[in-house]
């Protein structure tokens, strides 16, 4: 219950950060939300010898739409994006995905950057960010380098990022008109990691037809998953119940659940069977509304 | 490893301490500056017994840092009480039972406050979802879902 | 209708709470609110095991940390035979283990140290070598022949069986059964669970080494045994019942968790006592969980036998209690399942007979801690589920059911089956009251409709009989002290009022309820009357409060006191007024003579004479004490309506509806009863939906922290809907019966029979609690049914 002890730094640039980052070497651990990495330090499961505490870099809580992307500074409370006008206006799915993370007392500190960093694979967050094809930008020692979210997960709590690197910025591209997302989270109680999330994110072309679509799933792996063959059974379909069925179906063999306390193996790919449906079907009712 | 000095706002007062990093804000609070109204109910950061305001956020002071909040401001349940005069969401949990035990409550009145301060005209669920990281075993939410409608109507009239 | 004013604020008004003021701005005194100058800290080693050898100790990389001062093994507590100590059923229970830790997460050495994070780093560098011992998880496998026996300790102690208990006539109901035209039988599991207090257990142990005198501050609910229990237990190292003062201050909930007094107390006793200084103890919520006791556990199988009609004749009942590695659960001495043959409920049974054998098991200890009315809530889920399983397999509405089974009100006072005898009560009038209020022949017709296109609702009933009070001093004991309650009051010169009780509040309102007593009795302002509780020091004997048993209890030596107050108080008007005292009638705040209402005195001119104008031949000053000895429990009563819709794709339980009907007899406070009510609804869902402590094959806890133990936040909770029917007790002097604990005792079954009857056509039969999305997912695929 009482951390071991380290040392504090506080830069307030990220050259300073990533400085800090090159020099301390692996005992240092980045320290932004915190809603993660203090109660694991509390029950001594984490002890970074160096804690960078991220915090005071101004200039990385910016949430915009520029140059076709939605623009998500690193540092963007969770709160801030749940009650974003931009964000509740036009990206359901990131309200929707933001305001299951936690309570809201951890949504005040929790950061998207944070969220996505920590690499949990019980995080809510990665499933909405593949399913909207997002990017994260990466700010090093060379400068910045993008990297698709599809790249970033490399395995279990572990992502693409260098260890003198710095999370900055997620870029959405910016979906096309009959374009709507949804995230369902199956959760035992407010606060608790899913039992199973999805996300869904689709364009409809005329007619109905699916143009693109992308499935994220939460807590079924080892690292995020994205349910290809679901994806692709859907494209240029007309999104009707049956093709979302059989969606829903393959995204449920896509996942590769562990039992636990939240429940059996069956039990799980079943609920990614069931959330995909009721995802994609909330997903395509905001497509065709244009949201 | 060392101490290092870090300068807080708290209620209004400041501060200057010799602060261990590890030092959680919740025991910084509790155990250094001795306001004990902050309470602590799990290491786990799920029961908001310890909910105080930093910079005006409702934050879980046991998952920070006191080294954090250097610089910045803090409001505990102490500092609810301005001038001898309760707080509506003080006067709320008294007027409508809004506490049994009493120990989640401080935590909650924080939460409550921020939260009325941005919503002031909540419907019942939006407080139940705004207090659903404060855990309660006494009164089953019943009577603080009151208690923070009283304090929210008191608000709106301008008190 | 009160009696008094809403000024004086006695029976019936819904006062404001006199203890809110410190709360509310967060100056209450909580255990680990307390600084004394000196103070040094204490922080517990941990077994990983279930069950093993302790090898060695290693404690000089711990004690090389500056600023520890020392760690406590059990050797060292053995020098003074204080590394055992007795438990409340007197078995017995380490304080520290010497030769080997018998459940996960026991206490084994603990380190001293000059603040908090120093004794963690502390805790955290002591080595212990273990030998793994086989573990005995599984309650029914631990009475199997050849399993490992756990208590070695014990001479003749050759198996893992505690007590065998039973109650009830064998005979009558084995007949009974073998003539039944129908019965039904479900074996029924419930599981652990953990109250889990926002406030964790802890205490500051103060011995003044120049006084001989201990004082410690302790999150108890019962201070008065706790001393008792200490003296006898450390009276051979020097501590005396008159030099040891325990203060239970504000305790942040109790619900039975706070009874027990575990080991971290008596070594943070055993270390002030060697150090001199003051020492406090704050166990985290992680140890809360796993170390401090449970509730429940009990295995049970149930039968019960009906004619056609569905008339219930009777009950049976088996049950293994897991009682984990020793007896320590706090019941009263002569029943070691507590009150569990309250079990044949609302219904007039003819015959009944149950029986329970307890056992040992590598788990930690407890077994009624969850404001459960020692065992009642086990006992209610039983019936409750037997009956409503009965009236599914008959055929018959189970409201119909109950309705046609209750006791009848002109048959109080009743004695069961079981040998209770019930002081009053209609339940019927409680159902009808429920049904009416949820709209029941409604929601049935809504649920054929439903079921007909394929949406599983579900309607549950649970119409409980509580029992509470604990106990008249022929049957009731704990450890040999008898279950009386006490009240001492002090009418000072100037009218107002000092009055102490031997019970502890740690939620329940006492400072407001006990004073709307005396404001009752005695016509003075509930504003002029201060209430204290806990400290040993100046409270009279008590035995604390738990099981419902205050108002019944501690409230009737509270009327009691009074009366005998307003008895010489009487007396004093008499002399004042120059009359006779059968001349004089009162009304609340004064007596005055009949025919001329202006010939009257106040009780606070009466007060003031009692100290500077008594009358000849009686003795100055104005109070009272009780030792109220109840002669019969109260019975608290309800019926509970539950309305449930299930998500066939996700297997969630979404809770539509929750009607409450309570009868606690004459109420104090309405404001405080609705707010226990709600609590209790609370804690009745969380173990019904929620809450499980489980173990695997190796005793490693499943759930030991707030990540995977659920306890319900304000959106899981529901809306829930009170109401009441108010029948007195006719023994209590007050009318009134207690109600803490009713809401949980009665809430789990009517979730549970909700779920049953939404899923009954399926061929659903029974679903055990934590009913959990997993679980009835389960069922559902099972049954061919899919979103």
């Amino acid at each position: 219950m009482i951390p071991p002890p380290f040392e504090y730094y506080a830069p307030t640039t990220a050259e300073e950060a990533i400085g800090l980052l090159q020099q301390l070497g692996p005992e240092a651990k980045i320290l932004s939300g915190g809603m993660s990495l203090i109660p694991l330090m509390r029950l001594r499961l984490a002890a970074p010898r160096y804690l960078i505490d991220i915090n005071r870099i101004a200039g990385l809580a910016d949430i915009k739409e520029t140059d076709g992307f939605l623009r998500i500074g690193a540092l963007t409370r969770e709160a801030e994006l749940e009650s974003s006008d931009l964000v509740r206006s036009r990206y359901p799915i990131l309200v929707e995905t933001a305001s299951v993370i936690g309570d809201p007392l951890v949504r005040n500190r929790a950061t998207v950057g944070g969220n996505l960093a920590h690499a949990d694979p019980a995080n809510d967050h990665p499933a909405t960010m593949l399913a909207l094809a997002a990017e994260v930008v990466a700010t090093g020692p060379k400068g910045e380098r993008k990297i698709p979210m599809t790249s970033f997960f490399t395995s279990f709590f572990a992502t693409a990022l260098d260890a003198d690197e710095v999370l900055t910025e997620i870029r959405i591209p910016i979906p096309p008109p009959q374009s709507g997302g949804a995230y369902v989270k199956l959760e035992r109680k407010v606060g608790d990691f899913a039992t199973a999330g999805v996300a869904a994110q689709l364009t409809l072309g005329r007619g109905d037809v699916c143009e693109q679509v992308r499935i994220g799933l939460t807590n079924v792996g080892p690292v995020p998953i994205e349910a290809h063959q679901a994806e692709e059974v859907m494209r240029g379909k007309k999104v009707e119940p049956e093709v979302v069925r059989r969606a829903a179906q393959l995204a449920a063999e896509a996942s590769q659940p562990s039992a636990d306390l939240r429940g059996s193996v069956e039990y799980k790919r079943d609920l990614v069977r069931v959330l995909t449906v009721r995802a994609l079907n909330r997903a395509l009712e905001r497509a065709r509304r244009g949201a | 490893m060392g101490s290092q000095k870090i300068s807080l706002k708290v209620n209004g007062m400041d501060h200057e301490l010799m602060v261990e990093p590890r030092l959680l804000l919740v025991h910084c609070l509790r155990d250094v500056l001795r306001l004990t109204g902050t309470h602590i109910g799990c290491e786990t950061s799920h029961c908001g017994a310890c909910t105080v305001h930093l910079d005006g956020k409702a934050v879980k002071s046991c998952s920070l840092f006191a080294v954090q909040a250097d610089g910045r401001e803090i409001t505990t349940v102490e500092g609810l009480e301005q001038d001898g005069k309760l707080h509506p969401v003080q006067e709320g949990f008294w007027q409508e039972h809004g506490l049994q035990c009493g120990f989640c409550t401080p935590g909650m009145m924080m939460t409550a406050t921020a939260f009325l301060k941005e919503h002031p005209n909540p419907t019942e669920d939006e407080i139940r979802v705004a207090i659903s990281g404060n855990l309660c075993r006494c009164t089953g939410y019943m009577n603080i879902v009151k208690s923070i409608q009283y304090a929210a109507a008191k608000m709106r009239q301008g008190e | 209708m009160p009696r008094t004013s809403p000024e004086v604020g006695g029976m019936g008004h819904s006062v404001k709470r006199k203890e809110d003021p410190r709360f509310i701005r967060g100056k209450g005194t909580y255990v680990d609110d307390l600084h004394l100058p000196g103070m040094l800290y204490l922080d517990i080693v941990r077994s990983p095991f279930a069950h093993a050898k302790i090898k060695k100790i290693e404690v000089s990389k711990a004690l090389a940390i500056p600023g520890v001062l020392a760690v406590i093994t059990g050797q060292d507590l053995a020098r003074y035979n204080l590394h055992w100590m007795p438990t409340l059923m007197s078995d017995t229970q380490m304080v520290l283990p010497v030769e080997k830790v018998m459940y996960q997460a026991q206490e084994v050495a603990a380190v001293l140290a000059t603040d908090r994070y120093i004794a963690a780093d502390g805790a955290e560098a002591v080595e212990v070598d273990y030998e793994p011992l086989p573990v005995v998880v599984d309650a029914k496998k631990a009475l199997e022949p050849g399993a490992p026996v756990l208590r070695t300790d014990k001479p003749g102690q050759t198996d893992n069986h505690i007590w065998h208990w039973q109650w009830g006539d064998r005979t009558a109901t084995d007949r009974a059964f073998q003539e039944a035209e129908v019965t039904v039988q479900q074996e029924i599991y419930l599981p652990r669970i953990h109250v889990s207090s926002i406030e964790t257990c802890g205490c500051v142990a103060d011995f003044d080494k120049v006084e001989g005198k201990l004082t410690l501050w302790m999150t108890t609910q019962a201070p008065h045994a706790v001393r008792t229990v200490f003296a006898l237990v450390a009276g051979h190292v020097g501590l005396a019942e008159h030099k040891i003062r325990i203060i239970s201050p504000d305790i942040g909930g109790g619900f039975g968790g706070k009874v027990p007094v575990y080991p971290g107390y008596v070594i943070a006793v055993a270390a002030s006592v060697l150090t001199g200084k003051p020492v406090k103890w704050i166990e985290d919520r992680m140890e809360n969980l796993q170390a401090d006791s449970f509730a429940r556990d009990y295995h049970i199988a149930a039968e019960l036998a009906a004619k056609k009609d569905g008339t219930l004749t009777a009950l049976r009942i088996k049950t293994i209690a897991d009682h984990g590695y020793t007896d320590a659960a706090a019941n009263p001495s002569k029943f070691p399942a507590g009150l569990f043959h309250i079990c044949t409920g609302s219904y007039d049974f003819k015959a009944a007979h149950v029986e329970v054998d307890g056992v040992y098991t590598n788990k930690p200890p407890g077994g009624i801690a969850y404001r459960c009315s020692f065992r009642v809530t086990e006992a209610v889920h039983t019936v409750e589920r037997m009956v409503d399983l009965m009236a599914h397999q008959l055929g018959m509405d189970p409201a119909e059911l109950r309705l046609k089974n209750f006791i009848k009100p002109e048959q109080f006072p009743y004695r069961s089956a079981l040998g209770w005898e019930y002081d009053s009560g209609n339940y019927a009038a409680a159902l009808h009251k429920a049904m009416e209020k949820i709209g029941y022949a409604e929601l049935r017709q809504e649920q054929i409709e439903k079921r007909r296109r394929g949406e599983l609702m579900g309607i549950g009933i649970s119409s409980f009989t509580e029992i509470v009070g604990a106990g008249p001093s022929k049957h009731f004991d704990i450890l040999g002290l008898k279950m009386f309650d006490s009240s001492e009051i002090r009418i000072h010169p100037t009218g107002k009022v000092t009055a102490r009780f031997g019970t502890k509040s740690q939620g329940q309102g006492h400072e407001t309820t006990y004073a709307q007593i005396i404001a009752e009795e005695l016509g003075i302002p509930v504003a002029d009357i201060q209430v204290e509780e806990g400290d040993t020091d100046t409270a009279p004997y008590g035995l604390g409060t738990y099981a419902s048993r205050s108002t019944p209890t501690a409230g009737a030596a509270g009327a009691v006191a009074a009366r005998k107050i307003r008895e010489k108080a009487k007396k004093i008007a008499a002399y004042l007024l120059e009359a006779n005292e059968e001349d004089l009638e009162w009304e609340p705040g004064k007596f005055f003579v009949r025919g001329t209402p202006a010939k009257a005195k106040t009780i606070q001119e009466i007060a003031f004479a009692a100290y500077t104008n008594h009358p000849p031949g009686i003795e100055a000053g104005l109070e009272a004490v009780s030792y109220y000895d109840p002669p019969n429990l109260t019975y608290p009563f309800g019926s509970y309506i539950c309305v449930v819709d299930i998500d066939k794709g996700t297997g969630e339980v979404k809770i539509r509806r929750f009607v409450a009907v309570d009868d606690c007899g004459n109420i104090i406070n309405p404001m405080i009863v609705e707010g226990q009510i709600h609590g209790g609804l609370t804690m009745g869902l969380a173990p019904a939906l929620y809450e499980e402590i489980s173990y695997d094959e190796y005793g490693n806890i499943l759930g030991g922290s707030f990540i995977d133990y659920l306890l319900p936040t304000a959106v899981e909770t529901p809306k829930w809907e009170t109401d009441k029917t108010c029948t007195p007790s006719p023994h209590h002097p007050l009318g009134a019966k207690g109600v803490g604990e009713s809401a949980t005792v009665g809430a789990p079954a009517a979730i549970a029979n909700a779920v049953v009857d939404a899923l009954w056509h399926l061929g659903v039969r029974h679903v055990d609690i934590p009913i959990t999305p997993a679980k009835v997912w389960k069922l559902l695929r099972e049954s061919g049914v899919t979103d």
